[in-house]
């Protein structure tokens, strides 16, 4: 538990606690309708990762920039995406935010400063540096954080990102979500360090590693990166360990996750452990209760007005392929 | 008509990203020694990084995934980046970023997004680099929805044509030759020269067969049309220009006429450019061709060292030969 709960105001913890209610919510009844045959798709599970993203949106501005990945519904819901264009791209149905051309894995929302989210591990890092290398060209003090796994960190594209935003002392926040399992493999089989932020210090910036089933701490080690890059003094890996506790996709059972370890994670799942610290701050538990109620209705309201949207037209399928409707054609 | 002078391809290119970032406060470049006093292998960016900073000619680490990365980045934010790959063998490192993000982030978004970044690099063929430093891959990215690919063959088509792909609101790749750095041509003179993107040139004209050719192999096409015309044959050399997406027209336009196709690149032949060009004209002109459309091109091998790497590349002989196959005459030699 957080010993820095006391600096958080009602209205944030009251916030955090709704982020994640939104993002278990969403991804469990997307979950159940999968397996009930009410839609067919496809998402990759965010239950268990809710108090990492609560906790780091809760220290970004709106302006500020996110870049994510195919495991990032509970990223897109804290950091504003409206739940209706989330589902709509979940389920492919032209209200979506890519208008059905994108799918789960695809959520884009400028509006709301998620720039792009991406299927391929490891690759919104380079992306990252860049809008970060923007907003650095533009003297704005805006940020960009960008979040991913514990896989991600071995792929080339996170070596050669993180090197360029730290030589360039870029404005950057790199989120590692260490939920313990890259796809289907525990991170102790891919990895030989024991914290993921002893990589920053090869390329010369601060890595900090934090409780990510605890919102409160994650907010407050991603506000001082925050601080830090809106200052001027470069980026920070914020390594948040938590844990997934679904399948690397809807449909994968988790077969090889251990028993024991999953029991042992039950216990710190933070949709159980949260209303401990908001009880103690003075929450009363139907406060608590009233919160994940209304998010579950939300969900509903917003699932039952997308899946009867229609699918994209032929037309707004074939459509911004390229700029100024130019369409190759080998007919 | 504005004046022109004579320059090389290397002082083409430099004068269009002169003026692009002179012009143009969005534009940057980005790459591998790309800043003076170094100024890159190739020398192409000689003196803008004295004139324009090193905040607009930016050195990178030799990281080819974090270059096109943060160019897309940056164009996310309204910028117009012009990253370099230095050689296109390096550009698979870099391949998840171009085909998987900058082709499909306009689609993938619903137009939410949209990703203006040029892309430059240099075909090394014919310089005797071998099998990791000579590749002709521009097929890779004609695969890619989202992607459009420019090769000129000389000075006043490369500055025209990498300021039209600067300007333009998808990624582009463009390529260059190292071989054709140093040739020639008349350029006009001055600032706004544009020469649109998907729109192929006749550089020489003729009625007995098209050739069909881009970039590199255009010095090649050319000089097989001279030994064809010696011999009585008068071939129409067409240079695309713009790969992807493809001035069909002017190829069914030219072929339509002449009846005869030869489709000459320097990449392998086997699933090359030629491919779907062919495949095109024999659709379109199945009843109207004189003879089944030729394509020559490299052998299918990895690129040999300097001793032998012309004997797997693409030759006047070889463009010879494919046109006479079309006339139905053999070649005695």
């Amino acid at each position: 538990m957080s010993t820095l709960t006391e600096q958080l105001t009602r209205e944030q913890l009251e916030q955090l606690w709704k982020s994640m209610c939104l993002a278990e919510r969403l991804d469990t009844r997307i979950r159940a309708g999968i397996r009930r045959g009410e839609f067919a798709t496809v998402i990759w599970p965010s239950r268990g990762q809710e108090a990492v993203s609560a906790g780091a949106a809760l220290a970004l501005r709106e302006d500020d920039r996110l870049v994510t990945t195919y495991r990032g519904l509970h990223d897109h819901v804290a950091k504003g995406v409206p739940l209706t264009e989330i589902i709509g791209e979940v389920l492919g149905t032209s209200t979506g935010a890519s208008r059905g051309k994108g799918g789960t894995m695809h959520i884009a929302d400028p509006a709301h400063g998620v720039m792009m989210t991406t299927g391929i591990v490891g690759s919104g890092v380079p992306v990252g540096v860049g809008l970060a290398l923007a907003a650095k060209k533009d003297g704005s003090d805006r940020v960009t954080v960008v979040s991913f796994g514990d896989g991600a960190t071995n792929t080339g594209s996170f070596h050669e990102g993180v090197n360029l935003a730290a030589t360039w002392k870029l404005p950057v926040v790199f989120l590692c979500q260490n939920n313990l399992y890259a796809e289907m493999t525990p991170v102790e089989e891919t990895m030989a360090i024991d914290r993921v932020a002893d990589r920053a210090k090869g390329v010369g910036m601060p890595g900090v590693t934090v409780d990510g089933n605890d919102p409160v701490a994650t907010y407050n080690a991603v506000k001082d990166a925050v601080e830090l890059a809106r200052a001027g003094g470069g980026p920070t890996l914020v390594e948040a360990v938590t844990f997934r506790f679904e399948g690397h996709y809807a449909g994968d059972t988790g077969h090889y996750i251990p028993d024991e370890q999953l029991k042992r994670q039950k216990a710190l799942d933070p949709m159980e452990t949260f209303p401990r610290t908001l009880r103690d701050a003075g929450f009363t538990d139907a406060d608590i209760e009233k919160i994940r109620e209304d998010a579950g209705a939300e969900v509903e309201a917003a699932i039952k007005e997308t899946v009867k949207a229609a699918p994209p037209t032929t037309e707004e399928i074939t459509s911004d392929v390229y700029a100024n409707g130019l369409v190759v054609s080998h007919e | 008509m504005s004046k022109t002078r004579k320059i090389s391809i290397r002082e083409a290119i430099n004068e269009a990203l002169d003026e692009s970032l002179r012009t143009d406060p969005k534009v940057f470049l980005l790459g591998e020694d790309l800043a003076d006093p170094a100024a890159g292998v190739n020398a192409v960016t000689r003196g803008l990084a004295t004139a324009y900073g090193n905040d607009r000619v930016m050195n990178t680490p030799i990281s080819e995934a974090a270059i096109i990365g943060a160019a897309i980045g940056a164009a996310f934010e309204g910028y117009k980046p012009v990253a370099e790959i230095m050689i296109m063998d390096f550009i698979g490192i870099a391949m998840d970023q171009i085909v998987n993000h900058a082709a499909k982030a306009r689609y993938m978004s619903g137009g939410r997004t949209t990703c203006p970044i040029t892309i430059r690099t240099s075909i090394f063929a014919g310089t005797g680099s071998g099998g990791t430093h000579s590749q002709s891959l521009e097929a890779w990215f004609m695969h890619v929805p989202g992607m459009k690919v420019v090769y000129p063959s000389n000075p006043a088509d490369a500055k025209g044509l990498l300021l039209s792909a600067i300007e333009d609101p998808d990624p582009v790749l463009f390529i260059e030759a190292s071989r054709l750095y140093g040739a020639k041509g008349e350029v006009p003179e001055g600032d706004g020269i544009r020469i649109p993107l998907g729109k192929a040139d006749v550089k020489r004209q003729g009625s007995d067969v098209t050739i069909i050719s881009w970039g590199l192999a255009m010095m090649t096409a050319l000089a097989a049309a001279e030994v064809l015309a010696s011999e009585g044959i008068e071939a129409e050399v067409l240079d695309m220009r713009t790969l992807l997406p493809l001035d069909m027209e002017a190829v069914i336009g030219s072929v339509s006429r002449t009846r005869r196709a030869v489709i000459a690149h320097n990449a392998t032949v086997v699933a090359g450019p030629g491919a779907e060009i062919a495949a095109q004209i024999a659709t379109k002109l199945f009843g109207e061709l004189n003879a089944p459309v030729q394509r020559v091109g490299a052998k299918f091998t990895p690129i040999p060292s300097r001793a032998s790497e012309a004997a797997v590349t693409l030759s006047v002989d070889d463009i010879v030969r494919a046109a006479k196959d079309t006339m139905g005459k053999q070649d005695n030699a």
